[in-house]
This record gives C-alpha cells, structure tokens and sequence, in this order.
C-alpha cells in the first residue's frame, strides 16, 4: 500500500476528502471504500421534501391547460397571434402526452381564435416555468448539498457516472421539472443493484421518454398511427443500443434501430384525463403500440404489448458488447482516457459473471491494483471541482450560487450538452477561460475558507504525501494566507485526479 | 457599511440630544474633555515582505552599493534617491512622502522588525498581528486587544475598521470591526498568484500550463484598458505587471474609503488596511519596475489619505509595517528573499517626523543576520507600544500586559508623538 490510497480513495474514486478524512481513512483506503458499496441505502438522498417527478409533470401540465385556456379566452379575432408563450407553445408537442386516453390537452392547442392580441394577458408561461425552474432548483440544492456532506462519496460518485451514462437535459422544458427526480428515482435505486433494473426504470422514465421524443411516438400501423396519420421516432431506441448498451460499434444496424423503434411505441406518460394511470407516470397506450412481432438482433420478438420492449432491454443489459461497452466507460471514467487493457477487461468479466451487478462491478474496479496505479491525469469536472472545494474548506453550499458557477465553468448541472453526456477525456475541463474563472473560484473560496486556516496545514491535511514537493513549496512560500489557499485550489494535486 | 451607516445615525441622534448631552460630558473623564484631541491610528500591511534597503535605502553605507548592485539606488543621476539624512535616501517613487518628511508629518524606523525570526510569510504575519513574542496560534491581533482598552483610556467609539475582503488578524478580537471591501479589491494579490501559477505549472503540468497562460492572455487582451503612461514593461514576465495607473487606482481606492470612515465625526478611529504583493523575489524593480510601481501606489495611497483626513489630519498616524524585510544582497534573479530587519513608517499630523530612527547595524558582512539578513536593531513593538501610549492614550499596564504579552522589557518608545 503506498501513502498516495488515501488520497486516491478520497479523489479518484471520491468527491474530494473533508478535513481529517484523510487520516481517518489512511490505515485501510480499500476497505472505506468496500464498505460504502454495502447499503443500497447510501445511495439515496436523505427525505427532502422533493417532489415526485410524476408530481410535477403533472403540475406543469396543469399550469398549461390553465393557461393555453386562458390565452384562448382573451384571444381577439382579427390580430395576429404573436410569441404570447414561447414555452407553452414548444409544449404543445412536447407535453402532450398519450392520446390513447384522452391527450392532456386536445393535441392541437384550441385555437387561438384566428390570432389572439399581442398584449394577451400576463404571459402565460411564466407560472409553468416557474413550476419547472423550482423543482430544479431544488433537486440541485440537494444534489450539491448532499455531495458536499455524504460520507460515501464513492457511491455518489457512481450516482454521478451513472446519470451521466443515462443523462437527460434540463434544457428540454418539459424534462427541467423532472430532471432530478429522474435521478432519484431511476438512477440512485439502482447504483448499488443490478444494470438491467436501472436500464429498466431508466428508459420508461417519463424524464427520458420526454427528453428523447418517445412519449409521442406512435406506430404507423397503429390505430392511432393510421387514424391520425402519426408515426414513428427513433430517437430513443437508437440511443438505447448507442448509448445506453451496447455502445458504436456494437453490432447493431439501422434495421434494428427501427424495430426497436417499433417496439417502443406506446411507451408514454399519462395525462390529466387518464382513467388508468396516475397523471405524469409511465403509461403504456396499446392504441399507438405497432401491431406485429419484429427481430431484434437476430431475436424475434412475438407480438404483444409492453413486455415486447421490457424484453429487448432485457437481453441488451446482458449481452457481451454492452458488458464491455460499460466495462471501458466505467475505467476511462475514473482512471484514464487510455485506461490499462487488463482493468477493462476485469471489469467486463464481472459485469457478465453477476448478470450485471453494479456493486461487484464497484468492487471490481476498486480492487483492481491498476485502478490505483494509473497517475492522476483526469482533470476534475466543474460540479466535482466546486465539490471539492467545498468539502476541503468545509463551505456551507450556497445551491444557487453554485449552480450558477457550475455552468458559468462549462457544465450547467443536469443540462449536458447531447444524450452522450458530458466529455469525459482527461482534459476536457482544462481549457484557458474555465482555468480563469477556477483561479476566480479559489479566491473567493480562500477568502472564505476558515479564516485561520494555515495552508501548510490545511494541504497536509486534505493530501498528505501525495502533495508534490513544488506545490508544498509554492504553498509555503505565498504571501498571505488566502493566496497559499488558493493555490492550492488550483495545484494539479487538486484540479487532477 | 449598513452597519456603519446604522450605527453613526444613531449616534448622531444621540448628540442632538442637546441638554442631555451636555449632562452627559460632565460626567465623562478628563481625558475625553481635554480631547478637542480626537486621535485616529491606521495600520497598514504590507503583506509579502518590504524591501526596507529598497524603500529607505542607506546609500551613505559604504557596502550598499556592492550588495544591491544594479538594483541599487543611485546617489545622483536618474532614479535618485529623495534626501532624508546622511545615510538614507527615500525611494524616488515617493515624492508625496517625501513631502510629509519634509513637513515633519513622516518618521522613519530603519532596521526595525517584530520578534519573528524565521522566514515564513504566514507565520511572519502571525507575528506581526498577534502581538505575541512568537509563533503560536491566536485568534485576536494586538490592534484589537488596543481598540478594548479605549474606553479605559476615555476614547468613544472602541470599534474597529478593517478594508478589504477579509479582517485580518490584526483586527480580530473581542471588539466589534466594521470592515469594507473596496470595488478593485487585491489586483496586486490576484498578479502575484498568477505568476506564482505560472511557475507551479511549469514546473510540474505542461498542460495545465499551456491553458492557463492562454486563459491569462485572452483575459489580459480583455482587459487592456491600460494607459500608455503606464511604466513600459520590460520583464520577462508579463503577468506580474499591474499597470501603475491600475494599482494606484486599487491602493488609493483602499485609502480614501479608510479616510472616509476614520474622518466622519463619529466613526470609527481605529482602522486597518493591507496591500498585498511585497514578495519580490525576481526582477524586483525598485527603480522602474514592480516594486517602483509598488511604492508608487503606496505613495499615491498617503496622499489620497492625507487628503481625505482633511482636518483630522493633525490627529492622526498612520502606521506601516510588514512581516520582514529582505535579503541584504540581490540574488540571481535580481530580486531578493525572505530576509530579517527593514523599515517602518510613521506618517500623519500627530508624528513627531522628519527624521530617521536608526541603531544602524552596518552592512558589513559580519553585521549582516545569519551572514544575509539587515540585523534587527529595534523591537518594533517598542514602537508600537510608544504610538498606542502617547497617541490613544493606552494605559501603561495594558500595553505590557494584554496588547502585548510579555513585553515588560521593552519600554514604549519615547517622543514619536508631536
């Protein structure tokens, strides 16, 4: 064991040590982190308060019958009707949910009685958007507030890897008020359990079948496909076998896509009006599900409702090319961009000996010697680093601020740039301006970091031996207390792990 | 500032009283009475080490020449020093002190330096602003534990004010401290630990360095208001520059808003303030370059103080330290490291000035600290405690017991107060 695992464990495979974590941990490292893999419970983000995402979908869908109703009945005839509810207006296609029970709304908005006045009312959307931005912001207060405290910083770690795996994107209107929930609900229950439980729960959250335009897919040869003339989107059954399994490369076709596709029709979310399910939840509408059995992969798929598609995902959580897709997401995640051959394959070997068991494959990568190893290269993301800022300085997280700087560095929480998520190469994070605005960061954590906080000892402390002897002297030799804090910040000990 | 703005209010409520307050006087002590005398102290930090050879340079010491070398000041000729006595020379980037000198409104004190004898810039500080014979971890400074002996010595108003981001330890304590942050706060800090980057990642991450350099330079070109009449920049290292016209506008903006609190009838009286950047170990420029520039700020700082003081001007001292001097001989980067003694400054309407206090210990190799150093010849709490005695009034016990523990020994210093 070298002097460098208590501070691998704390970085690598953490959010950063708190005050004394380090020497606390130091006698065993491994089996710190071999405990906190024991309790699918740590995953969780203690009771909150939060709402449920099918709470606040349905919320927002009410708030915009409310004021789609309320746009038609002060619509004017005779002017032309202007942006009035941008966000409403996008809606209209993206809420809207099954028709196979009544659509929440009539599909098309009521008319805007032939154009409706440019000075309409209050604007309608602000009541909706402003049911969506308060579920975020307080998903995110959570979020940062528990990862700045939790003690099992290595299962939010894998809280952090997997949402990313299987990201949605705040950006999306309709997927902001859920975008937490979604985390919580299909992403924390399952780090510590088994990856076709959460590839489950994942793609038939109305979060991703929103953010990947499932809920308004609808089988050509489906009733309401041939009575509307509605039809298919692949959006969410190619990312499924990109993305989710089996990963570029894997072995599937266009062919494949397109019958998944198929098979995911109906795959949607209650409206308001729906008799059968809670308004906001999973819902499945036989009216839009594509009639017929369709070949996947080779397998055919008899005919049948939605254990069609549970099926598919089923056997994509257990085939050979996802177990290796995941296997090197995982190491070039937190080892290396060009992680050792011989760790991808450890991992890979795991995840098909346990059927996909994420707590052997956790365990996996923590005793893997190579884990260790592999020099610290991976410069820390944005929320990481504000993470580790706040548990080294012990700062009361301040969720708006934070969130602010998180995207003012490059990556706004929950609003990853495509469905592939955030880069993950070993200096992705490291360009000119975002350095900036780190240095900007480290003064003002410094500046409020205990105010008698000696630097030498503060560095001791969070990293021990594996502080390099320039940064040690840097930090010694700084003017004044708050530029040796802030120095460290900003040492490559710190920004890499 | 709401606070400060709340709490003169109602002090001003308080006067208005008319009778009552009149009542009132006659019960106050003598002191308070006698005090048409209304005595205000600032200290200033410097924080990083000043180069007191630099600032007060003793050209009339025959080794100085032969130690500074090229960052010498010249006796006569172009960056000449401004005439102070014999042996010293001012640093001609500071005509407005020299001025004060001249007026009898500036003293001072060569080879001077707190009971610190190590070369670390934290615990250098610590020293200096705990009041205490050595390093050992404290929460309060000595201007604090002073400001609570106020009331003993019938001053009003035992309140604090402290500049900047944070109160330093200096003003820390048991006595309550307004503190201010000016809008350009710390640029010099902010230059500093950018070189200091630069250097760290160097050193250690090629790529981390290459991206911080090109961050610096896109925010540079940005912010490239600067004014030709800035001093050309002719180091090799770009990011230390802080244009003159911006760091005076940092360091007098610091000084004119303690001026203004220190000023206002019934502010604050005790106040502190830092400037940062005095760690010159390469190119240190004390004709043209950093420390100039440095100097430069600070002078334009005293003047933008005098001038906001106004009347109270004659009540006032303003006293500049630092944590230690520097290394008696230039190193190879024509700069120079942590050293031992250097120079205080004593400036304001209540300083006896125009005159250096110096038990000068040479500049021969045998009088040098440790073979290196300027030797300390005068405790600067001798100094202090002769400001904090004469000028507020601190009762005598006080300033060997809680302001400065342990300091029997060394007697306050006599007549620093006209």
């Amino acid at each position: 064991m070298s002097a460098r695992d208590a501070v691998t464990a704390l970085r690598r495979f953490g959010l950063g040590p708190k005050p004394g974590e380090r020497a606390r941990i130091a006698a065993d490292p491994r089996g710190f982190l071999l405990q906190s893999l024991t309790d699918r419970a740590k995953a969780q983000i203690a009771d909150t308060g939060l709402e449920p995402s099918h709470v606040v979908f349905a919320a927002a869908m009410a708030a915009q019958r409310r004021q789609r109703l309320a746009r038609a009945n002060a619509a004017e005839p005779g002017t032309i009707m202007q942006d009035g509810a941008k966000e409403g207006m996008q809606d209209t296609a993206k809420e809207g949910a099954a028709e196979a029970a009544p659509a929440p709304e009539p599909r098309q908005a009521p008319q805007p009685a032939p154009g409706a006045s440019a000075a309409i009312s209050a604007p309608p959307a602000e009541k909706l958007g402003q049911i969506r931005r308060e579920a975020l912001l307080g998903e995110g207060a959570a979020r940062f507030r528990h990862a700045a405290a939790t003690d099992n910083a290595l299962v939010e770690r894998l809280v952090m890897f997997w949402s990313n795996h299987f990201c949605v994107s705040a950006n999306k209107g309709p997927v902001r008020g859920m975008a937490g929930a979604y985390e919580r609900e299909a992403i924390r229950p399952h780090v510590l359990g088994r990856f076709v439980d959460m590839l489950l729960a994942v793609e038939r959250h109305p979060a991703m079948l929103v953010y990947l335009d499932n809920h308004v897919s609808v089988g050509p040869g489906s009733r309401a496909g041939t009575n509307r003339g509605l039809g298919l989107n692949e959006n969410l059954a190619r990312e499924i076998l990109e993305l989710h399994t089996l990963g570029v490369g894997g072995g599937y076709t266009q062919v494949d896509v397109t019958s998944l596709a198929r098979i995911l029709t109906g795959w949607t979310i209650a409206n308001l009006d729906n008799p059968r399910a809670e308004p906001g939840r999973f819902f499945f509408a036989p009216p839009r599900h594509e009639p017929g059995e369709w070949t996947v992969l080779g397998k055919r798929y008899p005919a049948g409702g939605v254990e069609m598609g549970e099926a598919v995902l089923r056997d994509l959580a257990a085939h050979r090319a996802t177990a290796r897709h995941i296997a090197s997401k995982l190491a070039r995640h937190f080892v290396a961009a060009e992680p050792p051959p011989s760790l991808v394959a450890k991992l890979e070997r795991t995840f098909l000996a346990t059927g996909g068991d994420l707590a052997a494959l956790a365990r996996t990568l923590v005793e893997a010697p190579e884990a260790w190893a592999a020099p610290p290269v991976k410069v820390l993301p944005p929320y990481d680093f504000l993470v580790a800022v706040m548990r080294g300085f012990t700062l009361e997280p301040r969720p708006e601020l934070l969130m602010r700087l998180s995207a003012q560095l490059g990556q706004p929480l929950w609003r990853p740039p495509s469905p592939a998520g955030w880069p993950d190469a070993d200096t992705t994070w490291a360009a000119p301006s975002a350095l900036r605005e780190r240095l900007r960061i480290a003064e003002v954590a410094a500046r409020q970091a205990d105010r008698s906080a000696d630097p030498r000892r503060v560095a001791e402390d969070l990293f021990g031996a594996a502080l390099g002897a320039p940064t040690a002297e840097a930090i010694a030799r700084a003017e004044v207390r708050e530029q040796g804090l802030e120095l460290l910040i900003m040492s490559p000990e710190f920004q890499r792990r | 500032m709401s606070s400060l703005e709340a709490h003169m209010i109602s002090r001003r409520t308080f006067l208005r009283g008319g009778v009552a307050s009149l009542a009132l006087w006659g019960l106050m002590p003598r002191t308070a009475i006698a005090g048409a005398r209304d005595p205000r102290l600032l200290v200033v930090v410097l924080r990083g080490g000043l180069d007191g050879l630099a600032a007060v340079a003793p050209i009339g010491d025959p080794d100085y020449a032969r130690l500074r070398g090229a960052i010498a000041l010249p006796a006569s000729g172009e960056g000449a020093g401004l005439p102070l006595d014999s042996l010293f020379a001012l640093n001609a980037a500071m005509p407005a002190l020299h001025a004060l000198y001249q007026r009898g409104d500036a003293l001072i004190v060569h080879a001077v330096h707190s009971p610190y004898r190590g070369r670390s810039h934290f615990d250098g500080q610590d020293v200096l602003e705990s009041g205490l014979a050595g390093v050992a971890r404290v929460e309060d400074g000595w201007l604090n534990r002073a400001l609570v002996q106020l009331p003993a010595a019938g001053r009003t108003n035992p309140r604090g004010l402290a500049i900047g981001a944070m109160v330093p330890l200096l003003m820390r304590g048991a006595a309550p401290a307004l503190s201010w942050i000016p809008k350009v706060n710390d640029l010099p800090l902010r230059q500093s630990t950018i070189a200091r980057l630069h250097d760290l990642y160097a050193e250690t991450d090629p790529v981390l360095a290459r991206a911080f350099a090109e961050g610096m330079e896109i925010s540079r070109v940005a912010e490239a208001d600067m004014p030709t009449s800035a001093p050309a920049p002719t180091q090799p290292r770009p990011a230390l520059q802080v244009p003159g016209a911006r760091l005076n506008r940092e360091f007098t903006e610091a000084a004119e808003a303690a001026a203004r609190f220190l000023s206002t009838p019934d502010g604050p009286r005790i106040g502190v303030l830092s400037y940062n950047g005095w760690d010159t170990h390469a190119n240190e420029g004390p004709l043209k370059g950093q420390l100039a520039a440095r100097l430069g700020g600070l002078d334009a700082a005293i003047h933008a103080f005098e001038s906001g003081m106004g009347l109270a001007w004659k009540e006032t001292i303003v006293a500049i330290v630092t944590e230690f001097g520097r290394t008696a001989q230039v190193n190879g980067t024509q700069g120079t490291d942590h050293g031992m003694a250097t120079a205080a400054l004593l400036v304001g309407g209540a300083v006896k000035g125009g005159r250096v206090l110096a038990d000068w210990p040479g500049l021969k190799e045998a009088a040098l600290y440790e073979g290196r150093d300027l030797a300390p010849t005068r405790d600067l709490r001798t100094v202090l405690k002769g400001v904090l005695r004469d000028h507020l009034g601190v009762p005598a016990g006080a300033l060997a017991g809680s302001i400065f523990p342990g300091s029997a020994a060394l007697p306050p210093l006599q007549g620093l107060v006209a």
